[in-house]
């Protein structure tokens, strides 16, 4: 790892504006990703600005038709929430299939947004709940956040402060995991809306993306059979030693299918 | 340039003056001299350098020092009782050859006295999901389940 320097600012106007001195500085959440990035020399800020002591990051606050959950919660106390498994069950499920335990006591919902990675588990959620991600200085829905591999829309020093999930009628995430990795081969986040459904897919492309036709299936009725037939291309799906196009196309629609299985138990 | 670093570790204040960069494990095993904690692979699979932050489970390879500044940590070697005796999880480990080659050891121990506090009585299901972050290449896992579930029912929820 190369040498950075270590700051942590007590609220988040100060690690905004500390950021804005440094431009080759980085903020730090849980580490899971970052340190591990550094570890390997893919990353070397020259500032770490450790956002662990910001109070206005935390917590869980659930209104009706909403889930506000702070960038800082971790992984573990999304999946352990009584409000969040009340209100959003398929979310609490799905934060509790991130990584390990261990993993999980120290990642966060607003590093694993920021970070972006192609197999990631929340964008997901984001993406197929229709979240908006809220910033130090602005609103972004989650349909305009993700923009490409390991890519968003945050600026130089943007802080994602909180993440607002609406609340749908019913959901479920499937995903086939890497065995060695736990990460997403392929996973599938599906939501009824009433009338209106939700399909977002991780794993399978360069960044989170959504299912036109699985949507307009499901929109029309809410049922594994309305997805069962669906044959995705393998267009532009990633390829590497654990599956190729061809069989993530496939994965899409089985967890696809399974997940509205699973929605409507 | 170095930055001081400061927690608890097994109930004392320790601290050191170490570069940023510095990992937990690094600070553990090399400036306070508790080599109990292991390292197996320093990527996050193994868990082989588990510890407890806050009473929480924690890889301590995949954080830097700096992320435990006030924290209290407890390694394998805060585990056993003042007089030497074993901790009931250590002692079930021993009771139910849940360990061959013991390089996974102290990782498998410290993230089962996380998990057993709230889980005083696991299934064999919760024992085997609780250990996807651990590795172990002697026992084929089966020992260790039998000794986690054995240790957890003997904490009786608590450490
Ligand atoms: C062994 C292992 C297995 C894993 N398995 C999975 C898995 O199955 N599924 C999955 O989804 N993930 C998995 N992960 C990744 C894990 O979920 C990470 O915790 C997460 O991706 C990053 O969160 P973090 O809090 O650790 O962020 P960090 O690593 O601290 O930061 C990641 C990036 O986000 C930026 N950032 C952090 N917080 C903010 C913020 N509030 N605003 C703006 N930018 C910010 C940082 O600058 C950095 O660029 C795994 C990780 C490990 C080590
Ligand atoms: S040494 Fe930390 S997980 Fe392997
Ligand atoms: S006992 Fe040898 S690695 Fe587990």
């Amino acid at each position: 790892m190369h040498a950075f320097e270590y700051h942590r600012p007590a609220s988040s106007k100060d690690a905004v504006s500390l950021v804005s001195k440094k431009p080759e500085g980085r903020y730090l959440a849980g580490g899971q990703s970052l340190v591990q990035a550094m570890k390997l020399r893919l990353s070397s800020p020259s500032d770490l600005i450790d956002l662990s002591a910001l109070k206005d990051l935390t917590g869980i606050r659930t209104s009706g038709s909403t889930v506000e959950i702070g960038a800082m919660a971790r992984h573990a106390e999304v999946a352990g929430s009584a409000e969040v498994k009340k209100a959003i069950p398929a979310l609490a499920a799905l934060a509790g299939t991130i990584g390990d335990r261990q993993v999980r006591h120290m990642g966060t919902l607003g590093g694993s947004l920021a970070n972006d990675d192609p197999a990631a588990d929340y964008p997901a959620a984001a993406l197929g709940l229709g979240a908006t991600i809220h910033t130090n200085k602005r609103k972004i829905e989650a349909d305009k956040f993700f923009k490409g591999l390991y890519e968003t829309a945050l600026e130089p020093g943007e802080l994602i402060t909180s993440v607002s999930f609406p609340v749908p009628k019913r959901a479920a995430y499937m995903k086939f995991k890497n065995p060695a990795s736990r990460f997403a081969m392929v996973g599938v986040f599906v939501a009824d809306f009433g009338g209106k459904a939700r399909v977002a897919v991780t794993g399978a492309g360069p960044s989170v993306f959504r299912q036109a036709e699985m949507e307009k299936a499901l929109s029309a009725k809410f049922a594994p059979d309305s997805v069962a037939g669906i044959k995705v291309k393998p267009d532009g799906l990633n390829s590497d030693l654990h599956a190729s196009p061809e069989y993530r196309a496939h994965l899409i629609t089985v967890m696809a299918r399974r997940a509205v299985e699973a929605a409507l138990k | 340039m170095t930055i001081k670093v400061s927690m608890k570790v097994n109930g004392k204040a320790a601290s050191a003056e170490v570069e940023a960069r510095t990992l937990l494990v690094t600070l553990i095993r090399e400036n306070l001299r508790l080599t109990g904690t292991h390292v197996g692979c320093d990527t996050a699979q193994c868990g082989a350098c588990t510890v407890l932050m806050n009473g929480k489970a924690i890889k301590s390879c995949s954080i830097v020092a700096m992320q435990a500044e006030g924290a209290e940590i407890m390694t394998i070697e805060g585990v056993a009782r003042p007089d030497g005796s074993l901790h009931p999880m250590q002692a079930a480990f021993k009771e139910n050859h849940g360990l061959q080659c013991g390089f996974c050891t102290p990782g498998m121990v410290m993230n089962a006295l996380d998990f057993a506090r709230s889980h005083p009585n696991p299934t064999e299901q919760e024992v085997r999901e609780s250990l996807e972050g651990n590795l172990c290449r002697c026992t084929g896992y089966h020992n260790i389940v039998k000794s986690i579930m054995a240790g957890a029912k003997a904490m009786g929820g608590k450490i």
